[in-house]
C-alpha cells in the first residue's frame, strides 16, 4: 500500500506539471495583460516597461513558469491587477464553492442512491420505468436550462426558496444551486446504483442471506448495499473535482461569487495570476480526489489489494 | 435509416464459424456486425431516436422545409410577444420570430456534434489504437499526455481556449476535439491490448502477419465497436457543451444562429417572457436526448455482455 500510494504521487507529478503548464502558456498568451490593466488608454511605455518588470513579464516563460510554481510552493499565488493578493480571493470563493459542491454531493449520494436502490430492486416495475425516464431527461436537459428552469419556479413563481443567493452564500440558500449543479450526477449516480443492486441481488450471497431468514431491511442493507456501493463511492468521488470546476454555469445564474464567478471575470478581464491560480488549486483537488478514490477503492473491496 | 456501418466481415467468418459451430446447426452464422444490425432493427428506441435524428438531420441541411423565414429577419415592434398567427413560439427581444430561429438553430447543433464526434473518434481511436498496438514508451507518454487533458476542468479550458482564439464554428470543434479524444483514446487503446492477446491475432502473426496486416485485417475489426459506442454516447455531450460554450458567450458568436446564444438572450427577459428561452431549450434537450437514446441503443447492441 505505501508503495503504491508512494509510486501514484509520483505519477502526479508530471499530470500537475503539464496540466498547469498548459493553462499557464494559454492564459499568458491571451494577450498583453499591460494593456489590459489600463483599458483604453495607451499605457505610458516607461511605466508599463516597470510593471512588466515588476511582474517578470519580460523574463521567457518557462522563466515565468518557475517563478510562479516556486511562489506557489511558498503560498504566493501572486497578486491580482486590482492590487488584491490572489490568496484573499481564494479565502473568499472557495468556501462558498465548498459548500455548494458539499450540497450537491451529498444530494447525488442520498437521491441517487435510494432512487437507484428502490428501481433496482424493482426492476421492469413502474417505478423503475419512472426512474429511467426521469434520469434520462435529466441527463437531456443542460445544466443552464435547468437552472434557469429551477429558478423561476421555485425561486420567482412560487417563492419557496431564494431566486439569487446573498454575498455570504449560507447553507440553505445553497440548496436550489447545489440541486441544479447535482442534477446530472445524480441521473448517473441513479443509475450506476440501480445496475449495480440488479447485478448484485442475483449474486449467492443475497440468495444466502435470504435462504438462513434475514428479514428484507437487513438483506438490503447490510449485504447487498455495502457491496454495490463501491462504484458510486468511487463516481462521488472522481465527481468533487468536476462539480468544483464546473459551477461556473449554475453560479453565473444564481449569482453566486465561488470560484466559477471569479475565474470567470479573470478570464474576461485577461487577469492571468487569478486565473492560473485558482486553475492550479482545482488541478490540484482533482488529482487528490482521484488518488483517494482509488485508495478508498481497496479499503472498500477486500479483493483489492495494491502492490 | 441508413446503414450503421458497413466493415468487411470476412476476416471474422473463422471465429464466428467457430462458435456456430458449437451451437444447433440452424442457426446461422453471423459476425457481431450483422447481429448487431439484427438487434437494433427490432429496438424500438433505436428506431424512435433514429427517426428524430434524420428529421434532425434534414432540418439542419434544409431548415427552408419546415421554416419559410429568415432567422435574420426582425422587427423591434413584435419585441417579446408571445405567439402570434404564423408565429406558433412567438417573437423575442429583438421582434425575430423564435420558430425560424429554433428551427435554423439545428444547423449549429448537428454540425458542431457530428464533427467533433468524427474527429475525436478518429484522432483517439488512432492514438489510443496505436499505444495499445505497440506499447512501450508511446503508450506510457499517451497516457499521461491523456491524464493532462482529463485533469483540465471542461468548462474552463473551454473558456480560456476559446477566448484565445475566438469563437467560431471550427474552434468550437477543434477545442471539443483536443478534449474529447483522451476519452476515445483510453477505451480504444484497451480494446486494442485486449484483442491484440486474443488467439486468432496470435495465429496470424505465427502465420507470419506483418505489422499493418495484422492492424487492419485482425485487431481494427474486431476493436472498433468500443470506440463507435463510446463516440455516440458522447456526441449528445458535445452539442450539449457546445451550446453551454456559446451561452457562456465564447462559443458560436452571432450572426451564426445557435440554440446556445438564443437562450443566452432569452436570459435576461426570462421572467416576462419565457417562451423565448423555453422552445429553443426544448429544441435542444430533445436533440441530446435523441443521441443519448441512439448511443444506449448502439451500445446494447455491440455488448454481446449485455446479450
Amino acid at each position: 500500500m505505501g508503495r503504491y500510494v508512494i509510486r501514484r504521487l509520483l505519477q502526479m507529478i508530471p499530470v500537475f506539471i503539464g496540466t498547469t503548464l498548459l493553462i499557464f502558456i494559454m492564459v499568458y498568451a491571451l494577450g498583453d495583460p499591460v494593456s489590459a490593466l489600463f483599458g483604453d488608454r495607451a499605457p505610458d511605455p516607461a511605466t508599463a516597461a516597470q510593471i512588466r518588470h515588476d511582474l517578470h513579464l519580460d523574463e521567457p516563460l518557462w522563466k515565468q513558469y518557475l517563478l510562479y510554481m516556486a511562489g506557489i510552493f511558498t503560498g504566493n499565488f501572486g497578486t491580482a491587477f486590482n492590487g488584491q493578493p490572489v490568496t484573499e480571493l481564494m479565502r473568499t470563493a472557495f468556501p462558498i464553492t465548498v459548500r455548494l459542491t458539499i450540497v450537491a454531493i451529498l444530494i447525488e449520494a442520498v437521491f441517487g442512491v435510494l432512487l437507484g436502490v428502490v428501481s433496482g430492486l424493482r426492476r421492469r416495475g413502474w417505478v423503475d420505468t419512472a426512474v429511467l425516464v426521469l434520469t434520462l431527461v435529466v441527463v437531456s436537459v443542460p445544466t443552464f436550462v435547468t437552472g434557469y428552469l429551477l429558478q423561476l419556479l421555485l425561486g420567482v413563481r412560487w417563492g419557496v426558496a431564494p431566486a439569487t443567493v446573498s454575498a455570504e452564500a449560507p447553507f440553505n440558500e445553497l440548496i436550489v444551486p447545489g440541486l441544479v449543479l447535482a442534477a446530472v450526477s445524480l441521473a448517473y449516480v441513479t443509475r450506476l446504483t440501480r445496475t449495480t443492486v440488479a447485478e448484485n441481488a442475483r449474486a449467492d450471497y443475497v440468495r444466502t442471506a435470504v435462504a438462513k431468514g434475514l428479514p428484507r431491511h437487513r438483506v438490503v442493507g447490510r449485504h447487498l448495499l455495502r457491496n454495490s456501493l463501491i462504484p458510486v463511492v468511487t463516481f462521488l468521488g472522481t465527481d468533487i473535482g468536476a462539480l468544483m470546476g464546473g459551477a461556473l454555469v449554475t453560479e453565473r445564474i444564481f449569482n453566486i461569487h465561488g470560484v466559477g464567478y471569479q475565474l470567470y471575470q479573470g478570464i474576461l478581464r485577461q487577469n492571468s495570476p487569478t486565473v492560473v491560480g485558482f486553475v492550479t488549486i482545482l488541478v490540484i483537488i482533482f488529482l487528490i480526489a482521484n488518488l483517494l478514490v482509488d485508495l478508498l477503492y481497496a479499503v472498500l473491496d477486500p479483493r483489492i489489494r495494491y502492490a | 435509416m441508413p446503414e450503421l456501418t458497413k466493415t468487411p466481415v470476412e476476416t471474422e467468418v473463422p471465429e464466428t464459424g467457430a462458435l456456430a459451430a458449437a451451437e444447433p446447426v440452424r442457426e446461422k452464422a453471423r459476425s457481431l456486425w450483422q447481429d448487431a444490425w439484427r438487434d437494433l432493427r427490432r429496438n424500438p428506441v433505436f428506431i424512435i431516436s433514429g427517426l428524430l435524428i434524420t428529421f434532425l438531420v434534414v432540418i439542419a441541411i434544409w431548415p427552408g422545409l419546415i421554416a419559410s423565414g429568415d432567422p435574420g429577419d426582425c422587427d423591434l415592434a413584435h419585441s417579446l410577444q408571445g405567439s402570434a398567427a404564423g408565429h406558433p413560439f412567438g417573437f423575442d427581444q429583438q421582434g425575430c420570430d423564435v420558430y425560424t430561429r429554433t428551427v435554423f438553430g439545428a444547423r449549429a447543433s448537428i454540425t458542431v456534434g457530428v464533427l467533433a464526434t468524427l474527429g475525436s473518434a478518429v484522432l483517439g481511436g488512432v492514438l489510443g489504437g496505436l499505444a495499445g498496438f505497440f506499447g512501450g514508451w508511446w503508450d506510457t507518454l499517451l497516457s499521461r499526455l491523456a491524464d493532462v487533458f482529463f485533469g483540465i476542468p471542461i468548462l474552463l479550458g473551454g473558456l480560456v481556449f476559446l477566448s484565445l482564439v475566438g469563437g467560431s464554428l471550427w474552434s468550437v470543434i477543434t477545442f471539443i476535439v483536443l478534449l474529447g479524444w483522451p476519452q476515445v483514446a483510453r477505451i480504444a487503446r484497451g480494446a486494442v491490448v485486449t484483442v491484440k492477446q486474443q488467439d486468432y491475432v496470435q495465429a496470424a502473426r505465427a502465420l507470419g502477419a506483418g505489422s499493418t496486416r495484422m492492424m487492419l485485417r485482425h485487431v481494427l475489426p474486431n476493436a472498433v465497436a468500443p470506440v463507435i459506442v463510446v463516440s455516440t454516447i458522447a456526441l449528445g455531450t458535445y452539442i450539449s457543451l457546445e451550446a453551454t460554450l456559446s451561452f457562456l458567450g465564447v462559443g458560436l458568436r452571432p450572426p451564426t444562429v445557435s440554440w446556445g446564444i438564443d437562450i443566452s438572450s432569452a436570459s435576461s427577459s426570462f421572467r416576462n417572457a419565457p417562451h423565448m428561452l423555453l422552445y429553443p431549450a426544448g429544441a435542444l434537450s430533445i436533440t441530446v436526448l435523441a443521441f443519448i437514446l441512439l448511443g444506449d441503443a448502439v451500445r446494447d447492441a455491440l455488448d454481446p455482455k449485455l446479450r
